[in-house]
């Protein structure tokens, strides 16, 4: 199981390192939301991958539990980089419709002095 | 247990949504609240450094639930410290905000301005290293807004840069903490500094990946060569008032290294074996010379002062990366007089540039009203930032000089300190003649003489002197210079004790923990 979630894991990085580096708003956004998985998954992964063992200890001593607390560090996590993806699509949005493209990079082309002559043509 | 200690968290907490739900349609009413938020704010701040002050760890447990179990805000001189820093910028962001009329071109300005002093203050007291990415991320969605707050292309896509690269180091943010965790099975911070020091050597890979990834996350926030590049697009593309209150940001980056790098990770302890100054040392070294010539080459002021920023904390790592007592205490020192020395270069960027109809481009304009006010804070503006006397940047350069002096790296440290400090002063020579001493050569007397026959549109639409009001927050930042001149004696002898207390891990953790056994000497 370890190798499964590991790889699982470093699939999900590098594909969404991948996306980053498109430098395009949607390939970006996904990217940034693979990472995102990975890093949930990982957290996950840090309490020791225990399988049909509650998060609570019900019997002092004999009992096998799993930790709770990276379970709760990742609902943490996934709440917070949900609403950060959402902010991340209206900007991105917004970039979009005041540019016309959706390239990331700021080129020499993007400066204040370029762009006034370019509205100005 | 002090309730006050929360309430820098809770206060903007409470006043934000107030703001955005029932003040939404009032800018007014908003403002009024806002100023007086952030007077109480100030108030608290004084408040909890006088009680830092008297000396101790004053632990808040919330929920009352004991460390580590539960979450815990400290306050002691360097929190309390920082936190008032935080109100006093604020305040004088805010005064400048609501006189130039800022708040107005967008919506919702105070209600993210509150969440982002939340968010700060918050970074600055916890004492948990997972509630601090929380914060973290409040400070961060908040500055978002603010970032875009009033629209426009260039920004917005300079907007969308910062939110993707912020959002790319949380990720790594939440790795370093799951590596942190599974090699230690805590995340509190004063648990961390006894567990780290207890692994034994054979099994340290872990922990020295988890700090090492820790610092670059700090490094993103702190803007630290390699990953420094986002922040001169950012400040000099955001409202320059934005811009002033981000000069606190990249400072939350240089607190977290010093409080989660020296107490946890600190050069005592055996499984790090000093690993974070070793690579800290040469970074800030870069960071410094790469402001510097970004100082030289800009052709836009907005940038200019963004690239001083870079080189500052260029500055501020170099005496970090020491994690000695007496560094830390240079560090602290210049670390309060480079915030508002951005503060108060951003805010009169601001003045000057809305009255060259927005364009902050470096070349020879017609001389705008209150031509000769403006050169003068510029002038005192600069010599802060480049560290020249009278000011405060002169005692914190030779204070950062002293800390580096008979360490490995003085030679190298002394250069960059030394001529950066020539070349900066040189660029902002050039960005001020170009600005306010040669455009005089074109009009001569512009109160007396009728603009040129010419360009009658732009004589037409002459812009308005600035108010006293909005000139007054530029000043406070620039007196806030000469105050750290004037109090060095006193503001140095508590900076001193900060450090100590800060390198003294043992007080902390007994006070979190609440046990003794394991206090170090």
């Amino acid at each position: 199981m370890e190798i499964i979630v590991a790889s699982v894991i470093g699939v999900l990085t590098a594909g969404g390192i991948y996306l980053i580096l498109r430098l395009r708003a949607f390939p970006v956004i996904l990217g940034l939301s693979l990472l995102s998985y990975a890093v949930n998954v990982f957290i996950f992964a840090t309490g020791r991958l225990k399988v049909n063992a509650p998060p609570i200890l019900q019997d002092h001593g004999a009992a096998v539990y799993t930790d709770p607390l990276p379970q709760a560090l990742v609902l943490t996590a996934i709440v917070i980089s949900f609403g950060m993806t959402a902010v991340l699509v209206m900007i991105a949005l917004g970039a979009f419709l005041e540019a016309d493209h959706d390239r990331i990079d700021i080129t020499a082309a993007d400066t204040p002095e370029a762009e006034e002559k370019e509205s100005g043509e | 247990m002090n309730h006050w200690i929360i309430a820098p968290v809770v206060l903007p907490a409470m006043l934000a949504p107030l703001i955005a739900f029932v003040m939404r349609h009032d800018i007014t009413l908003a403002r009024a609240a806002s100023v007086t938020g952030t007077l109480a704010l100030g108030c608290i701040a004084v408040g909890l450094t006088v009680l830092a002050a008297g000396g101790g760890t004053h632990v808040y447990e919330l929920g009352d639930w004991p460390a580590p179990f539960g979450i815990v805000l400290v306050l002691d001189r360097l929190s309390a410290m920082m936190v008032l820093l935080t109100a006093a910028l604020a305040l004088i962001v805010l005064i400048h905000v609501i006189a130039t009329g800022w708040d107005n071109r967008g919506r919702h300005f105070h209600a993210l301005f509150q969440f982002q002093l939340m968010g700060i203050c918050g970074a600055f007291l916890t004492g948990d290293a997972f509630n601090l990415f929380v914060f973290f991320e409040v400070l961060l969605i908040a500055s978002y807004g603010l970032m875009i707050h009033g629209g426009g292309r260039i920004r917005l896509r300079a907007g969308l840069q910062y939110v993707v690269m912020n959002l790319a180091g949380s990720t790594l943010f939440l790795f370093a903490l799951g590596t942190l965790y599974a090699a230690t099975g805590t995340l509190n911070i004063a648990d961390l500094a006894v567990k780290v020091r207890e692994i034994p050597l054979d099994q340290a890979a872990l922990v020295r990946v988890a700090a090492m990834l820790l610092m670059i996350v700090f490094a993103i926030k702190a803007a630290l060569f390699p990953v420094q590049f986002w922040l001169p697009a950012t400040y000099a593309n955001a409202p320059a008032p934005v811009a002033a209150l981000f000069a606190i940001m990249t400072k939350v980056g240089a607190y977290a290294i010093l409080r989660v790098h020296a107490v946890v990770f600190g050069p005592d302890a055996p499984a790090i074996d000093g690993l974070p100054g070793t690579w800290l040392f040469p970074a800030a070294a870069v960071t410094l010379a790469l402001g510097t010539i970004g100082v030289l080459g800009a052709r836009r002021l907005m940038p200019l002062v963004a690239f001083s920023v870079v080189g500052s904390m260029g500055t501020l790592m170099l005496a970090i990366s020491l994690f000695t007592p007496h560094a830390t205490t240079a560090a602290l020192y210049y670390l309060v007089h480079s915030t508002f020395a951005a503060a108060a270069l951003f805010l009169l960027a601001d003045l000057v540039v809305s009255r060259r109809a927005g364009d902050d481009s470096l070349t020879v304009q017609r001389p705008t009203v209150q031509n000769g006010l403006f050169a003068a804070l510029f002038l005192a503006g600069a010599i802060g930032m480049a560290g020249m006397p009278p000011f405060s940047g002169f005692i914190g350069k030779l204070f950062v000089l002293d800390a580096l002096r008979d360490t490995p790296g003085m030679a190298l440290g002394w250069t960059v300190v030394l001529a950066g400090s020539l070349l900066s002063i040189v660029g902002f020579a050039r960005a001020g003649s170009v600005l306010f001493w040669k455009s005089t050569a074109l009009a001569p007397d512009p109160k007396e003489t009728p603009p040129p026959e010419d360009e009658p549109a732009e004589g037409a639409a002459m812009p308005a002197a600035a108010r006293p009001l909005a000139v007054a927050p530029t000043m406070a930042a620039l007196a806030a210079l000469g105050l750290l001149v004037a109090l060095a004696n006193p503001i140095t002898d508590y900076l001193e004790s900060t450090a100590n207390q800060l390198f003294a891990r043992g007080e902390y953790i007994a006070a979190v923990l609440g046990r003794t056994e394991e206090a170090e000497p």
